[in-house]
This record gives C-alpha cells, structure tokens and sequence, in this order.
C-alpha cells in the first residue's frame, strides 16, 4: 500500500501531493482543454445513442465527411513523423537527428491510437472492427489493406515506444529486449507505413466518377505517400518548435545551434520531397490535358494548394536553408503542413461530388468539428502526460533519484 | 392509412433526434418530406442473403444471368414500380393511387431529381424536355457484372450472384461506407437514422422472386411495358432490335451494356443520357479494374521486393559507416549518442 501510493506520487503526480498536483493543473489551457471536452464528450454519448443521422451532416451523396476526411486522412498524414525520422535515424543511421526520435515516435503512436478511437465514431457498426481481423476478409477491398496496415503500424508503434515506456517503469530487461527488436520494427514499420499511407489515396481511385479530373489521377497512391513523407518531416519541424518552448524544463543542456542545424537539415529533406511531388504533379497535369480545367472555381482551389502550398513553401524551404534562417525554415513548414490539410480535405470533401449543387453538398456539422476537436484535445493531453514523465525530450537517468528531479521546478510548467 | 403505429413512432422519434440539436443538412435537402431517409430496420437484405446461403449449399445449376432493359420511351411516369418496390420490400409505402396522381399533380416529387435512400430502393424521375414530351427514367442499382461495391467491401459483405443480382450481408457489415464512395452510379443508401445496427440498402433486383422463377416486383406491376426481364444477353439483343427498328425514336446507345464494365439494367432514351440523370463519365472500365493494379503492386512490394530494398539499404549504409568510422579511428565516433 505505502508502496503504491509512492509510485502514484512520483511517477504520476511528479512528486506531489494530489492536492499540490491539482492546484497546480489550475491554469488557462487546462481550463479550455476541459471547456472543449466538457462539450465533445457529451456529444460522442449522442453519437453512440442516436446514431450518424441526427450527430452528423453526413448524407446518402456523402458518406464520408470531416471524420473520415479530416481525422483519417489529415491525421494520419501528420502522424507520419515516426516513418521519416525513425527511417533516417534507424535505418540510414543519420544519428544527429536522434533527439527527434522519441518525440516522433510518440507522436506517430499517439497519432494513430486517436484516428483509430475518432474512426469509432464514424463506423456505423463499430463494436464489429474485430470482424476485420479474425472473422470475415475482403482481399479484393483497399480498405481490408489500410485496416490491416492500421492494426500492425499501432502494434510496431508500440515495439518501438516500448524501451521508454521500460525505462519509465525501471524494467531493465524489458527494456534492453525491446531495444534490440527496434531495428526490426523500424524496417517493418517503413514498409507497412509506406504501403498505408499509398492507400489512403489509392481509396479514391474507386472514386473517379466522383472526383473533380484535377484531383482524379492514377498516381494518387503515390501523391499522398510523398505528401505524407513532406508531412511528416514538417510536422516534427512544427512539433520540436512547440515542445522547445513549452517544455524548455526537460531540456537541460539545450544547444540552441545545434538545434537550428538540425531543424535546416529537416527542411533541406521536406524542400526535395516537395519539388519532387511538383513536378509530379505538373508531370500528371500536362499527361492528362487536365490544365483546361484550370480556369474554373475548382481550378482556382487546385492552384492554390499546388502553388500557395506546395510550391511556395518548397522555395521558401530553399531560401531559409540557404540562409541558414532557422525561423523561416519552421514558417515553411507549418504551410506545408496547412497545405497537407488542404490537399486532404479537397480530395475527400471540396473535389468529392463535385457536380452536385451547392446545397446538397456537404458541410461539417458543429458537432462533427466538436468531436473531431476534443479528440485532438485528448491527443495533445496525453502527450503532454507522457512527455512531462517519461524521457521523452531528455535522456533517461539511469538510476532511480531519491526525489524526482521535476519537483523543484514545479512553477514552470503546466502539467 | 399506409403508416403503421411502429412506424409513425420510430419516424416521429428519428425527426426528433434531428431536430434536437438543430437540423442536418439531411432535413434540409430538397426533399424534405421523404421519410425514406429516415426509415430503418429494412429486412429485405437479410432474406436475399439467406437464400443465397442456401442455394449455395445445393449447387443449383445455374442459367445465364438476367437483367432488366429500361425503355424510357415507354415510360408514363405512373410511379407503380415505386409502389410495387416498397411492398415487396416492406419500405415505407403509400396507397397507390398517391403515386399515380403525381404525374398530374403541379407540385409533386417531380419537381427534384430524388436519388435513392434507406427505405427507398428505386425512384422515377421526369427530365422536362424543351420540344418533345418529358422523359420518366427510372432509377435503381445496375447491378454491375463487375461490381465497385462489391470490390470495395474489407468484409467481404456482398455477392454478384449468378442469376444476376448483387446482394449484401448485413450480419458482417461494419458500416464503413466505403461502398457508397465506390459506387460510380450513387446507389447504395445507408441507415443513418439506426443507432445501434445501420445497414447498407439497395434494390435487390428481387433475387427472392427471380430465385423462384418470378419477376421483380417493379417489372411486373409496369402497366407501360417500360421494364422486361430476360436473359442479360437476350436484352442487348432486343435492345439493338429496337434501335435498328425504329431510326429517330432512340438514340444508338444502349446504356448498361458497357458503362463501368457492363450492367444487368439496361437503358434505351430517346435522348443523350447525360441529360436523363445518368451519368456518361462512368467509363467502360470496371471500377474494381482501377484498384486492381495498385492492390498487386503494393502486395508484391510488401512481401518480396521491400525487403531486400529495406536491408539492402541498412547494410549500405551500415558499412558506410563502418568504414567512416575506421577512417577517423580514435576521433569521435557519431554513433556515441546516448539513447
């Protein structure tokens, strides 16, 4: 028992009494945090007791909206930093950008359990998802590969978080064993990833009777696995430049040069992966004669996000490395990730039934965005959880101090 | 009256769920009073499936498949089979005579272009035409020879039978919806309005009937002589007959028997089909045909050629640094970073 509540104590209220912890949980983005959950969570009760109809704007004409088209399709885009930095760092042995690992590691998990818990929602039948796996297969279905794909990447997600998950509970065994299969599930992981995130976009292939022609190509499969590589390489240049700030406490011996190096190095890697999806892009324009559609309300749309997301933020990309500007770099990748947002949302809602009138097409309801939005406030919650406890930004101490280093620091930070 | 208790309570507790937190767009479509939309619990799927089921077992020897040729010239716009449909199928229905009055009626549902919906398996629509009479085109699912629905279930919930129809399993499905994004005509529906056990709905093109030797219910009530049934092949056929037959009464197309790989409905206008509600962009491709190559492709990645990519590229770079590292023996080595 005195044993228990002294694990509670240092290892889940970092050293506080539950009356220290909660008084110093009192603050500003805790309390919106709590403001949004308190209206989402009741409306994921509405959606499990009356159904899609009465929660959703979803119709006959759309059956998938912002859940699938934003919490699918945008998220697990964005969840694809573990893929990049785990490939680069792991496989290519680029080991100076091992500091991003972890946190790009945790996000990808982290990413993907919150699509996985947002898509329970949207399945009409979600209590059958087990069918998927053990009673009833669709090989012929792209579906059955994603679904699949999901399954075994949050499996791997774990093999690879696990050594710090081990660290945190002082397991050393467990620890070293799972360390040694990192490798492995690395390798697995950029296979299974790059296969997932390709079929993302090979569901809209069924699709081509539905899809605007700008959007309609052969190579979606392969648009959406090189956006979600540019995707994933921004998202950990967004994400080191938000956890630097808001967890400078983690972070002892910060060297800021080295981290503006760093995050140059990641930008020169998203410039690529960007100018090739371009051309790429330019490449199926030109093959298809697809450019007369150009001069139209749904071209002006395509050139925004092909030019204003794409191309601008590769040249953009180009310039801040070559001035060594850290700051533009993290500028250009934020619009990248904007522009992975807008890429996604064209092709599942705005390019979708594009023939059809204004009024029967289809526009989020306030409670889909609300659900959509507690789930990433449950997400962000939980990484703020793992981060401020386990080593996440910071090497592990090897040994088990007597007080927890956080407690003398208690002012700092919100946990 | 043609509603029932049951019925009128679960409609009456399904607009009260919409209007609760303030109207979906589904209540604020064009036609706000077809209660289709909202209907649940259709068991036609489960009967098909059923005796699907058991005729599998029994091996019955099977003809050729059949299909339906629509002539829309023939067409009154008289609704019957819309009736005939939601009997046979136990949809919400009306009297008769409801249906018939519309053609006549100044504001009727002919006044949208309906698609169908839950409780509501195949719709008439009129396309008014500027210098002939206007145009009844019946609509329903085509039951595609290569169906997209079929393709793009991951649980295996639907079967092209051999007599023709294309039926589904609502015992397995999970309610992604990913065939009603597949299907290029727009038919599948779904039960939004069910909580706890949605399905998909569509025509089932009578497999119950067709499986005892009868013709589907819409077909059999046509007064008109707009629908036939027969063998699909024998329909081409007789559609061809028609077109040869008859110069300036048809346009020379007969829709169905290529669009999205061929389909057991087949169509036969007066005038070009874009302008009757169905869509010519459907290509002669069938619509699993454009998935295929990517589903091959990826498979054959993932299981053979991946790996000696992935190691091949580990071990590169592994001796690289090998190398690398024996280079600057006794400086810093880059691979001392602590994890």
């Amino acid at each position: 028992m005195e044993n228990t509540s002294l694990w509670l104590k240092n290892k889940i209220l970092l050293g506080m009494t539950p009356k220290e912890y909660l008084k110093i949980n009192l603050t500003l983005p805790n309390l919106i945090a709590a403001l949004i959950l308190c209206v989402s969570v009741p409306i994921m009760v509405y959606r499990i007791i009356y159904g899609l109809g009465p929660s959703t704007n979803l119709s006959d004409n759309y059956p998938w909206g912002l859940w699938i088209g934003f919490d699918i399709l945008v998220g697990i885009a964005l969840a694809a930093p573990g893929l990049t930095l785990g490939t680069a760092v792991h496989l290519f042995g680029m080991k100076k950008y091992h500091p991003f690992v972890r946190p790009a590691i945790l996000s990808s998990l982290l990413g993907y359990i919150f699509a996985v818990i947002a898509l329970m929602f949207d399945l009409g039948r979600y209590y059958r998802i087990p069918y998927l796996l053990v009673w009833s297969w669709g090989f012929t279905s792209i579906l059955f590969l994603i679904g699949w794909h999901f399954f075994l990447y949050i499996n791997i997600s774990i093999v690879e978080f696990s050594p710090v998950l081990f660290e945190w509970l002082n397991l050393k065994k467990w620890k070293d064993f799972f360390s040694k299969l990192t490798v492995w599930a690395t390798i697995f992981g950029v296979i299974i990833a790059a296969g997932h995130q390709s079929a993302l976009g090979a569901l809209y292939l069924a699709a081509r009777a539905k899809l605007y022609p700008l959007w309609y190509s052969p190579l979606l499969p392969i648009f959406f696995l090189l956006s979600a590589i540019f995707a994933g390489i921004s998202m950990v240049i967004v994400e080191s430049a938000l956890s630097h700030r808001f967890f400078a406490n983690q972070i002892k011996d910060f060297d800021h040069a080295e981290f503006d190096q760093l995050t140059l190095g990641l930008g020169k890697a998203a410039s690529s992966a960007l100018f090739i999806y371009f051309l790429l892009k330019v490449f199926d324009l030109v093959r298809t004669e697809n450019w007369v559609y150009l001069n139209t309300s749904y071209g002006y749309l395509y050139l925004v996000e092909v030019l204003g997301f794409v191309l601008v933020p590769a040249m953009i990309f180009l310039y801040a490395v070559r001035q060594q500007n850290a700051k533009l770099t993290r500028f250009a990748g934020l619009l990248t990730v904007l522009g992975v947002v807008l890429n996604r949302l064209d092709v599942s809602i705005v390019a979708f039934n594009w023939y059809l009138p204004a009024s029967q097409k289809y526009y989020p309801r306030w409670t889909e965005i609300m659900l959509t939005l507690g789930v990433i406030t449950m997400l962000v919650l939980s990484y703020r959880f793992i981060v401020n406890r386990m080593a996440i930004l910071h090497a592990h101490e090897e040994s088990e101090p007597e007080s927890m280093p956080m407690a003398g620091k208690k002012q700092a930070v919100n946990f | 009256m043609g509603i029932d208790r049951r019925e009128f309570l679960k409609r009456t507790a399904a607009i009260a769920g919409v209007t609760l937190l303030g109207g979906s767009s589904i209540a604020h479509a064009a036609d706000k009073k077809d209660f289709s939309k909202f209907f649940t619990d259709n068991t036609a799927n489960e009967r098909d499936w059923k005796i699907w089921e058991k005729r599998k077992k029994q091996s019955q020897p099977n003809g050729e498949p059949y299909g339906i040729l629509v002539d829309t010239t023939f067409c009154i716009g008289c609704r019957r089979c819309e009736w005939a449909c939601n009997n046979w199928n136990k949809n919400p229905n009306q009297p008769v005579e409801k249906f018939e009055a519309s053609v006549n009626e100044k504001n009727s549902v002919f006044n949208d272009v309906r698609r169908t919906h839950a409780g509501n398996f195949t719709v008439v629509n009129r396309f008014e035409k500027k210098d002939r009479d206007p145009v009844y085109v019946k609509k329903q699912c085509m039951h595609c020879v290569d169906p997209a629905c079929l393709n793009a279930c991951f649980v295996d919930a639907f079967r092209k039978t051999p007599e023709g129809p294309v039926i589904y399993n609502p015992n397995v499905c999970i309610g992604c919806r990913y065939c009603m994004v597949s299907c290029p005509f727009g038919i599948p529906a779904y039960e939004y309005f069910s909580a706890f056990h949605p399905q998909i709905t569509k025509c089932t093109m009578c497999y119950d009937r067709v499986v005892d030797g009868r013709m589907p219910a819409c077909v059999e009530n046509c007064p008109a002589g707009a629908l036939i049934f027969g063998s699909r092949s024998e329909l081409i056929k007789t559609a061809r007959r028609r077109i040869d037959s008859n110069p300036g009464r048809y346009i020379n197309h007969i829709y169905g028997e290529q669009e999205a790989g061929g389909t057991s409905w087949l169509y036969l206008s007066p005038v070009d089909f874009d302008q009757i509600g169905l869509r010519t962009d459907v290509g002669t491709t069938p619509v699993p045909d454009l998935t295929k190559g990517y589903l091959l492709g990826v498979k054959i990645f993932e299981m053979v050629s991946a790996w000696p990519l992935v190691f091949g590229a580990y071990y590169a770079v592994s001796k690289l640094r090998e190398h690398r590292n024996d280079k600057h023996a006794g400086g810093p080595s880059d691979t001392g970073k602590k994890t």
